[in-house]
């Protein structure tokens, strides 16, 4: 039995430790908000918070997670819109959506460690891929935030 | 957020043994609310809630593109509701053959979402509004025409009685819809919802991280499935062995197709493990020694062949060619490219207890994928129904070839009673496609002592995508997707001859996002090198061969001007400029970009100059053309190398897509100027890869005739 918590909410779960803790959330858990996209940490769909931390889901043995607090889009929602989430609407980011869930993640890490991050911080910061093509208004939606909401709506 | 619909409740309910209020995660597209009472089925699009709300029916598949919601703004604007009470479903693609198909086509593809059904749609929102206020005017006894609408709301101006959509839709669903002909639509200048950036309807749900994709399907008992494809194209499962996976934990079965093996878990991971212990022997067939070099040159054979189709032949070109001043000739060649969806493709299929076949699916096509199904499962059509789920991303890969969902059904027959989700590896998905097509094209032009470009010929090697997925649609051996953009081009040269030698390697060739934007590559990188070589400038060259009343001259104007072109630059920094109309639209692009010393591009701004005729929601319309510059910025340096008869790339490590540091500033031009509808989803990708590559000859004075191309290609000598 491995421990974790999982948006607030403890979880026992009878799986291999070494299942990456993107299947125990998906298939054991029945979170879907975590995406597979890659398997092998290149694309970032899968990007959850561990201890407050953003990892790649996908390459993250669940038993390395026990004992761990672990933050998916689903928690991340709690117990209101996410001011990265309000951000994503008003500026209409996602195209298909399909890595906004990890992106969001990942700008909500980047945001907590460096609420005012360069241009040159987000790109960095923010590796997850995108084939849609929605980069512009990821890094208009993490500016709005930084800039404590207060920007002008989408028109890239 | 959206209504759910009594059909689709009763469905819900008995998938998931839901209680009437809860909130529930599956199947189809809508999220469960209060269960309301029933709607009135106003039009076959139309249904209207008692309270007022309005659920529109959706026939083409949300990708990202937005066309679900633009559909929605035009019904809504006939029809005159409270756009805060719009929300959508799928139409059934099981009712719609019941139904003879009354919601027309469910394909979606060629940006021709909005444009193709906007007719239909518009009126059958204007209809559905005569028959709600005729319905009115009968109870309070008066004339339809002394009865206004607006915003759900019908008024009777001389006894100031009012009643809403929601009071008249079950009265109004009883009526005869009006005569088609008689219909009349408004004048887009009027439009309130349709023409407006109003929200997209599909965001909250993507936001909030909502069970929507395909991928996402959760069904009592589902078994989890991983395939393994023969890696060599039209190759054969010889024999497996697969002892050691069947012991492996949470294992189910192991189902062997003719051309694939899939393990069935209770859980993808441990399927995918177990997939890779099985000792598969393939039957390459004859393809296993095909590589880029044997298609290479089986595309260059094509080029020189005799008597080759043509798609095109005005003047006389030889003559032409021996009177010329000069003669430009140059071959351009680009590689096969995947799709790279961001969800892989994937299928879940139920063989319920009372003979129906339930698939749950992203899909561009909600019919086509029925027609699979109903094939691999050996059902007639009226036995099975498709649930479309949203895409994470199609841009072609999920329309015309269905493989998947074929796939998914043979792994579900094998567990009839049980629900199969089967999902690709990404590993399966890259190796796997159906291919943007490898094509190599010469092409040559005339000049004539003014520099005036007096022929032009092109002769097109590359293999046919409808040869393979629509055969029917060859004409005279001319594949259009092949020859587009030559075949029908507007410069205004004399003598024209377009060849196409069609070749086709065992490599399946699909639409990927604009299919043939290779030539827009090819063509105004060319133009650009025959205005080079006549000494003249290329924004000028161009002009001068375009007619005056040409939308691709306007959108040309359009476009230089929104990107001062002309106006000096910051030093390092160089343009270039292209213009191709495709999809029904036309389209021109500027692009910003300088060069290091290292021979790194970095491109700073693109312009970009769209004339659709008529825009139905402008944000959404700047998000494609925003995304479709990304998109093409990873031809630069992506390419699917064909090794003994498999494509050598198996993932984003080999098979990089652009990234958030390499995403330009993107200027959008919105220039409709009406009389005919254009799409967006795919004519911003034309000029992406021609506008930056002669921005880079601009800085480096180098050609890049071939993609993808090296950083050592550019590097200062
Ligand atoms: S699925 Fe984890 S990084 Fe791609
Ligand atoms: S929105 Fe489609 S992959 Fe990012």
């Amino acid at each position: 039995m491995i421990s974790i918590t999982v948006n607030g909410k403890a979880q026992k779960l009878d799986v291999e430790e070494d299942m990456p803790l993107l299947w125990a959330l998906r298939d054991e858990l029945k979170l879907m908000g975590t995406k597979y996209g890659c398997g092998i940490a290149q694309c970032g769909a899968c990007t959850v918070h561990v201890d407050g931390q953003p990892v790649r889901a996908c390459v993250t043995p669940v038993g390395s997670v026990q004992g761990k607090k672990v933050l998916t889009i689903e928690g991340l929602s709690k117990p209101g819109l996410h001011k990265v989430q309000k951000a994503w609407i008003e500026h209409a980011v996602p195209q298909c959506g399909y890595c906004q869930t990890g992106m969001m993640m990942a700008a909500a890490a980047l945001l907590q460690k460096t609420p005012q991050p360069t241009d040159a911080q987000i790109d960095d910061a923010m590796t997850n891929l995108c084939r849609c093509g929605t980069y512009a208004r990821v890094k208009k939606a993490i500016k709005s935030v930084a800039a404590g909401g207060k920007s002008a709506p989408a028109k890239a | 957020m959206n209504a759910i619909t009594r059909r689709e409740f009763i469905q819900v309910s008995a998938a998931s043994g839901a209680a009437l209020t809860l909130e529930f995660s599956i199947p189809g597209t809508a999220f469960a609310q209060k269960a309301a009472a029933t709607p009135a089925e106003v039009t076959a699009w139309i249904l209207i809630h008692p309270d007022d709300r309005v659920t529109i029916r959706i026939a083409r598949s949300e990708m990202g593109q937005g066309s679900l919601t633009g559909l929605a703004q035009l019904v809504a604007e006939e029809l005159e509701c409270d756009w805060a009470k719009v929300g959508w479903e799928y139409a059934s693609p099981n009712e719609h053959v019941k139904r003879k198909r009354v919601w027309g086509s469910m394909s979606t593809g060629g940006s021709a979402g909005v444009r193709t059904s906007q007719e239909y749609l518009r009126k059958a929102g204007a209809s559905a509004r005569e028959m709600l206020v005729a319905a009115a005017a009968d109870q309070w006894k008066v004339s339809p025409a002394d009865c206004t609408v607006a915003n759900g709301v019908i008024t009777h101006g001389a006894s100031k009685r009012r009643v809403s959509y929601g009071k008249v839709a079950a009265a109004a669903a009883t009526r005869t819809p009006p005569d088609e002909k008689t219909v009349k639509l408004k004048d887009p200048k009027d439009w309130k919802i349709a023409g407006k950036d109003v929200a997209r309807l599909d965001i909250p749900d993507k936001v909030l991280g909502k069970p929507v994709f395909g991928v996402d399907v959760n069904l009592p008992g589902m078994l989890m499935a991983s395939i393994a494809q023969c890696p060599v194209f039209l190759g054969k499962v010889k024999s497996v062995d697969s002892a050691a996976a069947e012991k492996m934990r949470g294992v189910k079965g192991v189902v062997k197709g003719t051309d694939f093996v899939a393990v069935v878990a209770d859980n993808w991971w441990r399927a995918n493990n177990a997939l890779k212990s099985l000792k598969i022997e393939w039957d390459e067939g004859a393809n296993g020694k095909v590589s880029d070099e044997s298609i290479k040159a089986m595309l260059k054979a094509g080029l020189d062949e005799k008597g080759l189709p043509n798609a095109r032949s005005t003047g006389d070109v030889p003559a032409a060619m021996t009177a010329a001043t000069k003669v430009v000739e140059a071959e351009y060649y680009s590689p096969y490219l995947s799709h790279a969806t961001m969800e892989p493709m994937t299928a879940t299929a139920w063989f319920k207890d009372d003979g129906m076949l339930h698939v749950w699916t992203s899909t561009q096509n909600g019919e086509a994928s029925m027609a699979a199904a109903s094939e691999a499962g050996g059902l007639p059509l009226e036995m099975v129904e498709v649930h479309k789920m949203m895409l994470g991303g199609g841009f072609g890969r999920r329309g015309a070839p269905q493989d998947y969902v074929k796939q998914g059904v043979i792994i579900a027959k094998e567990f009839k009673g049980k629900p199969v989700k089967m999902i690709w590896s990404r590993e399966e998905d890259m190796q796997h496609g159906f291919y943007r097509p490898v094509s190599l094209v010469r092409m040559k032009a005339a000049l004539d002592k003014d520099g005036a470009v007096t022929a032009m010929h092109s002769t097109i090697a590359c293999p046919s995508i409808l040869a393979l997925l629509r055969p029917e649609g060859i004409q005279k051996g001319i594949d259009f997707t092949a020859v587009r953009t030559f075949a029908d081009m507007t410069y205004t040269i004399p003598n024209q001859l377009c060849e196409y030698a069609q070749k086709n390697p065992h490599v399946p060739v699909g639409f990927w996002r604009a299919p043939g934007l290779q030539n827009s590559f090819y063509r105004e990188c060319f133009i650009d090198e025959v205005a080079h070589a006549a000494g003249k400038e290329p924004l000028a060259f161009r002009l001068a061969m375009l007619k005056p009343d040409d939308k691709n001259r306007l959108v040309l104007e359009a476009c230089a001007k929104a990107a001062d072109w002309g106006k000096p630059l910051p030093p390092g920094v160089f343009r270039g400029i292209a213009q191709s109309d495709g999809f029904g639209s036309y389209t021109a692009m500027a692009a910003e970009v300088s060069v290091n010393p290292a021979g790194e591009i970095k491109v700073h701004r693109v312009v970009f100059a769209i004339d659709s005729g008529y825009v139905v929601n402008p944000d959404a319309c700047r998000a494609q053309a925003e995304g479709n510059v990304i998109f093409c910025i990873g031809q630069f340096y992506q390419a699917h190398h064909i090794k003994d008869g498999r494509v050598a790339e198996s993932n984003f490590h080999d098979f990089p897509l652009p990234k958030m540091a390499e995403m330009p500033k993107v200027e959008t031009h919105l220039v409709p100027t009406g009389g005919f509808w254009g799409g967006h989803g795919e004519p911003g990708a034309l000029n992406v890869a021609p506008a930056i590559m002669n921005a880079v000859f601009a800085a480096t004075g180098k050609r890049i005739r071939t993609l993808p191309f090296t950083a050592d290609e550019l590097k200062k000598a």
